[in-house]
């Protein structure tokens, strides 16, 4: 053990870093692949199907989980056609657009008090301005498929994310008056006590505000207009094949799950045990906080499953409507309402 | 030369470069695209001076908002770039006459002379824990309040205007009340007969 540690220490520091990036990246990537299967599974089960179960692993069925590693490598083999009239440089550019931020927010993000790549100040404004940029991968591909469809779908996309973007920022606005914090660790410390100290009850239109615009800004169901099947094919990724459709789609699924992450951070008290100040909470002690984190994690995973087994596609004025004028205001008049909360120490946050 | 040193160069040469196609490219969306790269160099470039509010900022409301929504303005127009090129070669004096202009004035004021590192002594790096966000804050919400809340009002004033300017009321349009329409049961739309089934013939 001491040995692995002086060996750890004698690493440049560029190596160690890659390797934490490498830590980080290796299991968000399985997860990924796994979510794909889980909602597949999942989804089924809601309507009373078996959902994937026939590709195994080493000769054993073992309920389909073998299903993503052979998508995957269906995906890989497949050729990527480049329709003819296409703007060849951003059409193979626009995937990677929409997968670099959803990675690189990660940089910030805490997984416990110290598991953390860079805790920085500003990280709760780097996350936000990084899951900004995701909207540039849908555009550019709509526009460089040059193709009708793909560029509704890009058209479509941008006035929504634009929308969902400001409300999920003023969600966020109050959490950081609530915290006084722009640290995502200390946003975390800030919710210590008990699981009525959590964000979620003092900021609860915000915290509901906050995971349906993030849900509207994966473009999941039932804000997935920018792909409807039904009216425009399949939006901006019609014209994406094999590799490069593949990532659009790694990237859908590892937004969702960084959406989901950020919620249970900022909402539900992060690593935080739900027995804190309970008789239970010596009993519980021996829970790593990692776990606690991706358990709740999961919940908001399960729920983005949920609601696309559920509703149906919103219409889009409809969309636009709640966005504008209906989330909007509700979280101007919240982050007023925590503003008073905190100047009169409101109990039991924050006093 | 340091790290920073060529990260700095490293950024402006592709500031630059960025700034100077946007102005060459032919095709606007590429320009636009290029205006974006701009954008983050220049977030790299104030993340260098220690301004990571400042720079983080740039890139969420300029690059995040603002740019997506040139894009998509620029992507439904069919722009005939020759149209607008025509009048190049009648224009160029008087702007090149502005851009000498310009460029003279820039060079008096941020010269050497005025603006060296003799007039300006370099700041003094900041601790790991200076937090630049807090500080801002600090400085806009005191020393500034009045400065402040004047532009706050501006562009309130500004998005007042801009709503009234383009807000009609078409009444050739149909409009659905959202609020109705939930509000719509069945027994207001659906009338169930009760009748005696008909003997088969």
């Amino acid at each position: 053990m001491d040995g692995l540690i002086s060996f750890w220490e004698a690493l440049p520091e560029l190596v160690r870093i890659m390797l934490k990036i490498v830590a980080i990246m290796l299991p968000l990537m399985i997860t990924v692949a796994y979510y794909t299967y889980l909602e597949r599974k999942v989804i089924g089960h809601m309507q009373v199907r078996m959902g994937p179960n026939r590709v195994g692993l080493f000769g054993f069925r073992l309920l389909g989980l073998g299903q993503p590693i052979a998508d995957a490598v269906k995906l890989m083999f497949k050729e990527i056609v480049i329709p003819s009239g296409a703007n060849k440089l951003l059409f193979l550019i626009a995937p990677m657009i929409t997968i670099a931020p959803a990675l690189a927010a990660w940089a910030v993000f805490p997984f416990d008090a110290e598991l953390v790549l860079a805790d920085i100040n500003a990280g709760l404004l780097y996350i936000l301005a990084l899951t900004s940029l995701g909207v540039y991968g849908v555009i550019i591909a709509g526009w460089a498929s040059n193709s009708k469809y793909a560029l509704l779908g890009a058209m479509r996309s941008a006035a929504q994310i634009v929308a969902y973007e400001i409300a999920m920022g003023f969600a966020l606005v109050g959490v950081l008056v609530a915290a006084g914090s722009l640290n995502l660790r200390e946003i975390v410390m800030a919710q210590e006590g008990s699981l009525l100290h959590w964000y979620w009850l003092p900021l609860l239109p915000l915290f509901l505000i906050y995971f349906i615009s993030g849900v509207a800004e994966t473009n999941r169901a039932p804000f997935d207009v920018a792909e409807g099947e039904s009216e425009i094919v399949a939006g901006f990724h019609v014209e994406y094949s094999g590799m490069t459709f593949a990532v659009f789609f790694l990237a859908e699924y590892a937004n969702m799950i960084l959406i989901s992450a950020l919620s249970a951070l900022m909402f539900l008290g992060g690593w935080l045990s739900p027995f804190q100040g309970t008789p239970l909470e010596s009993w519980f002690a021996w829970v790593p906080g990692i776990l606690w984190l991706l358990l709740k994690t999961f919940i908001f995973m399960f729920l983005f499953l949920w609601f696309r087994a559920t509703f149906p596609r919103y219409r889009y004025d409809q969309i636009m409507r709640l966005g504008w004028k209906v989330f909007i205001p509700i979280t101007i008049v919240w982050i007023v309402v925590v503003g008073l909360m905190k100047v009169n120490q409101a109990p039991w946050w924050f006093n | 030369m340091s790290f920073e040193k060529f990260l700095f160069y490293l950024f402006a040469v592709l500031l630059l470069g960025a700034a100077v196609m946007v102005i060459t490219r032919r095709n606007p969306v590429h320009s636009v695209l290029f205006l974006v790269l701009a954008f983050f160099n220049a977030a790299g470039l104030w993340m260098l001076a220690e301004a990571e509010f400042l720079a983080i900022a740039l890139v969420l409301v300029y690059v995040g908002a603002v740019m997506v929504l040139f894009l998509f303005v620029v992507m439904m127009l069919d722009i005939n770039v020759a149209e607008l090129r025509a009048g190049f070669v009648r224009s160029a004096p008087v702007a090149l006459v502005v851009a000498v202009i310009m460029a003279a004035e820039l060079v008096v004021v941020l010269g050497p002379a005025r603006f060296g590192l003799d007039s300006y002594a370099a700041p003094d790096r900041h601790p790991a824990d200076y937090n630049n966000t807090a500080e801002l804050g600090l400085a806009l919400f005191t020393q500034h309040i009045y400065a402040f809340e004047i532009a706050a009002v501006i562009l309130l004033v500004g998005i007042v205007a801009a709503i009234s300017l383009t807000l009609r009321r078409r009444p050739e349009t149909k409009y659905l009340d959202p609020a109705s329409q939930v509000g719509v049961k069945a027994k207001d739309r659906l009338k169930i007969v009760k009748m005696d089934p008909e003997e088969n013939a």
